[in-house]
């Protein structure tokens, strides 16, 4: 659009056409306060706080419904408008509590920021102040009805962004009110996007309230742990007995691919790390019984058993499980471990997506995947299968507000009428297991058009739709696990043929994709390099076996075949989640890594108290290959990361954990690159960026920083810029020069089927997500407490 | 639930007249409240799925006009005028009579559900104040002893 000229407090200032005057303001530094008006959200203009003089113009105008116009001349500081800022602090105190001191909002209120800013120190009111007690709607919103200033953000983020609509405002004038939509509750999605966007302490958080003050915590900025996809969450820690304790979750600063989104589990079910039930001492099964040992102890027991068994029945009689929530150092040092120390190619994990087929069908093609952000910005989505709102709330944020904000078109393939239909340009329901078809129909398979025809959409509808698909550029198409193997090839071949397009694979938990893409297949290496190739890997980690391993129903059989000696479980419940017998590992030694007694460490001989990724640094890789970093923010004493336990079981079998850990010197970029002349000067910026971010560059074995390195130099499509990358930011990975990769058995593939209020092994510990479903009456289904 | 022909004639004519179904909403609710007598939570119900609209918008705009109520009032809605005309000519004394007279307060509905009373902003009726309208009636230029009158007339009709 054509560029505005207008001056500003005699500053020339030139913006796009259509550009808001507050918007213009802001692009040169000057500051003009208001309350309603939010960037994203539709205009409101009721606080009034953005009052400018414009010349020509005889009233006061707010800035934020104005669009800027040629010539525009604008004052933001004269005693006239300072006079009607200072009025409107005026009015709004006029009935506000001032009960600041026990105000959550205390210290980060924008009402008291404003106050100081702009404020008058005297009222001119006499009026006693009109209270009302503070209501509970949900158990994790309250609402404090004098502290209100009615800026609608709350209505406007619940209704436009969320589409969830919960919100409204009832009365008029001076009674007016918010006003849940179940007369004294909520019914809705608990997202708390209202209580984040409340400029004032009007709406409080169940979770958080009355617990502390902003400034007596340390503000850690992570990932979230929860779905796969990868909203950075600024964790507010303290500390307490224990170590360092979460107490609240957000994302108010606007950092990362969610801007201020945050759904239920991001911003309350970070609870399951303080859980009672969290484990905090090895236990060694003694006599048929956990019993609680030292951390010596156990790792001198593990060592001892998992070298006894590789040096006499091979590598072969170990199997190993590694976790979707681990990360990606953890991952592929797992890899590595399995393969260089155990000698076991028998490595699998719960796959939630055919990640493998994905990469197997992008082969040779550059830059076919789409980032988180992308999914906002691009003109046209296409989404087969899944139920974002459910499954991948922050995707569906995405979407819907991509739909709105942008006006991109949304094509919806569903077996069920899910929400963002309420977005799409086209909806097409179809019936359950059809997915694969759709593929093949879009793909030029005009045969399979009458079994996908129904009542409401007939043959002549999918080939309409087909038409529109392939009229559309840089279209981005999303699709479930319920498309697998070659299916998906079939829709990367229907994809390819439309200029621009992208793809995205969805799996269900926080690092399903660093999972896969670190290699924990049985016939699979990181960067789904296959095993049977004798590639950089065998050179790089040595001797490794190049017989492709069992994958988990296999290692099942051969455990109750009395074959599998040994297994490894890191941070998965797999006899809790595929509904194994618990008796099938009774003859194996079993050793497991996980925070709870689950189902699986239960009959464990071993079970090691593991961290959780809000207690670790290293990187997750969301579900559209967005890599970032996550910071240490809690602590629970007495637990370790899987990483340092991988090492030390490392150590405790007599290998030289240099070769599995590349620390200190010999020639990594983690060891500061002092001695590595050229490059020394980025290393040292590292070293520098590691400091102030609290991460303390370690030159130690259980530096996961070490195995960072090794994963951006061997694994493809991660050698992204690591300043970028330790910065805060995501950075896109690309999968082009990954596999060749291999097809999979798609039975193997079981999705979480984790809805909002459900987080498998979590979900089942965090007190909030507990709560909410109890107050929604609602028995959770099964498939909300199972999972790893 | 099911409302009158009368109504539903008049809710198909007002749904030709808008460009978008959520505006038949305010008419709409009159008609349903001249019908129930109030707003219940059925006809909210109704007239919510009828628009496409959920059931808390339709309470915001409820709320918003005095002249919707969700509760139930008395056969004869007294709404006394108090703003200044009718205020500078005994607009106070009157609401006072009607408010000892019928023992009920602002808001309040006698017990044999024949009256309630309000006391409401400008009718619009100030050349002539001070006034006050009976559901949809006027009466003008009261006095306390036209008010007796009044309410004796409006007592006979509803004992009929």
């Amino acid at each position: 659009m054509a560029d505005v000229n207008i001056t500003v407090d005699g500053k020339k200032v030139t913006a796009p056409a259509g550009t808001l005057l507050i918007e213009a303001c802001k692009s040169v530094g000057i500051e003009v306060p208001s309350f309603c008006y939010y960037p994203g959200l539709s205009l409101q203009g009721a606080c009034r706080m953005c009052l400018v003089k414009i010349e020509k113009i005889p009233k006061l105008q707010t800035a934020c419904t104005t669009v800027i116009s040629e010539g525009m001349t604008v004052t933001t500081t004269s005693d006239e408008v300072r006079q009607a800022r200072k009025s409107m602090v005026e009015l709004l105190l006029g009935n506000h509590p001032l009960d600041c001191p026990v105000c959550d909002a205390g210290g980060e209120c924008e009402l008291q920021d404003m106050t100081f800013a702009y404020g008058a120190a005297e009222s001119k009111y006499m009026e006693a102040k009109n209270h009302k007690d503070e209501q509970q709607w949900s158990p994790v919103v309250y609402f404090d009805r004098p502290r209100c200033i009615l800026c609608y953000r709350c209505v406007r983020v619940c209704g436009e962004g969320m589409d969830v609509w919960a919100l409204g405002v009832q009365n008029r004038g001076v009674v007016s009110i918010i006003a849940p939509n179940k007369e004294d509750h909520l019914e809705c999605e608990e997202c708390g996007m209202c209580i984040d966007i409340c400029p004032v302490g009007a709406l409080t958080s169940g979770a958080y309230r009355y617990k502390t003050r902003p400034w007596e915590m340390k503000h850690v900025g992570t990932i979230c742990t929860h779905c796969g996809d990868g909203c950075k969450t600024t964790l507010g820690v303290r500390r307490s007995d224990t170590g360092m304790e979460i107490v609240r979750g957000d994302n108010r600063d606007k950092s990362g691919i969610n801007g201020d989104f945050l759904c239920i589990k991001g911003r309350y079910a970070f609870d399951f790390a303080d859980s009672a039930e969290r484990l905090n001492q090895p236990l060694i099964r003694k006599e048929g019984r956990l019993t609680p040992s030292t951390w010596e102890e156990a790792f001198e027991l593990v060592g001892k058993h998992f070298a006894e068994i590789r040096d006499k029945e091979g590598g072969q009689a170990i199997g190993v499980i590694g976790s979707n929530r681990t990360t990606n150092e953890e991952n592929y040092l797992l890899s590595k471990f399995a393969r260089v120390v155990l000698k076991t190619n028998n490595l699998d994990h719960h796959r939630t997506a055919d990640f493998p087929a994905f990469v197997a069908a992008l082969t040779g093609k550059l830059d076919i995947t789409a980032s988180m952000r992308d999914v906002f910005n691009a003109p046209a989505i296409l989404l087969i299968g899944n139920n974002p709102t459910d499954q991948h709330p922050l995707l569906g944020w995405q979407i819907r507000n991509n739909v709105r904000l942008h006006r991109a078109r949304l094509y919806v393939i569903n077996t069920l009428p899910i929400k963002l239909r309420r977005q799409a340009a086209n909806f097409t329901q179809i019936p359950a297991g059809t997915e694969g078809k759709v593929a093949a129909f879009l793909a030029g398979q005009d045969s399979v058009a009458e079994a996908l025809a129904s009542e409401s959409t007939s043959r002549e509808n999918w080939i309409a739709l087909r038409d529109k698909l392939r009229g559309e550029q840089n279209l981005i198409i999303i699709f479930g696990s319920e498309i697998r193997g070659n299916d998906i090839e079939v829709l990367v071949k229907f994809g390819s043929a439309i200029p621009g397009a992208k793809f995205v694979c969805l799996g269900d938990y926080a690092n399903s994709r660093g999972a896969a893409d670190m290699g924990l297949y049985p016939d699979l290496l990181p960067g789904y390099h296959r095993v049977a190739d004798n590639g950089k890997f065998h050179r790089e980690w040595g001797g490794i076996p190049t017989t492709p391993g069992l994958n988990l129903p296999q290692m099942v059989d051969a455990a109750k075949a009395g074959k599998l000696q040994a297994l490894y479980v890191v941070g998965s419940n797999p006899i809790g989640r595929f509904g194994i017998d618990p008796f099938a590992f009774s003859k194996s030694f079993v050793v497991v890594q996980d925070m709870f007694l689950t189902e699986t460490a239960l009959m464990a001989d071993v079970v090691l108290p593991a961290a959780n990724a809000y207690e670790k640094s290293g990187t997750f890789t969301n579900t559209c290959d967005d890599l970032q970093l996550i910071k240490k923010a809690g602590e629970v004493t007495d637990t370790k990361t899987d990483f340092e336990m991988i090492v030390r079981i490392a150590d405790a079998m007599g290998f030289d954990v240099r070769k599995l850990v590349h620390f200190g010197g010999g020639g990594t970029r983690a060891d500061m690159g002092q001695s590595r002349g050229a490059q020394s000067g980025e290393a040292d910026q590292h070293g520098v960026w590691l400091e102030a971010h609290g991460l303390e560059p370690k030159m130690s074995p259980f530096d996961p920083m070490a195995i960072l390195d090794e994963i951006q130099r061997l694994v493809p499509g991660y050698d992204v810029s690591r300043m970028n990358l330790l910065a805060g930011n995501d950075q896109h990975t690309n999968l082009a020069g990954s596999g060749p990769s291999t097809l999979h058995n798609p039975e193997l593939i079981v999705p979480a089927n984790d809805g909002l209020f459900s987080s498998g092994t979590l979900g089942r510990y965090s007190r909030t997500l507990n709560s909410v479903i109890e107050n929604r009456h609602r028995e959770p289904a099964e498939t909300e407490v199972a999972a790893d | 639930m099911t409302f009158s022909d009368q109504f539903e004639s008049r809710f198909a004519e007002m749904l030709s007249h808008y460009p978008t179904k959520r505006s038949v909403l305010v008419p709409t609710l009159l008609y349903a409240q001249d019908e129930v007598g109030y707003l219940s939570q059925e006809v909210i119900a109704e007239l919510a799925q009828r628009l496409d609209l959920t059931e808390l918008e339709v309470r915001n705009v409820i709320s918003y006009y005095s002249m919707l109520t969700t509760k139930p009032r008395g056969k004869y809605n007294l709404q006394v005028c108090t703003n200044i005309s009718c205020m500078l000519r005994g607009a106070e004394e009157i609401f006072d009579w009607c408010r000892q007279r019928l023992d009920i307060d602002h808001k309040g509905t006698t017990a044999d559900g024949l009256f309630s009373l309000e006391e409401v902003e400008c009718i619009g009726a100030c050349s002539w104040a001070p006034a006050m309208q009976v559901n949809y009636d006027f009466h003008e230029n009261l006095t306390v002893e036209k008010m007796d009158t009044i309410l004796d007339e409006y007592k006979n009709r509803g004992m009929q």
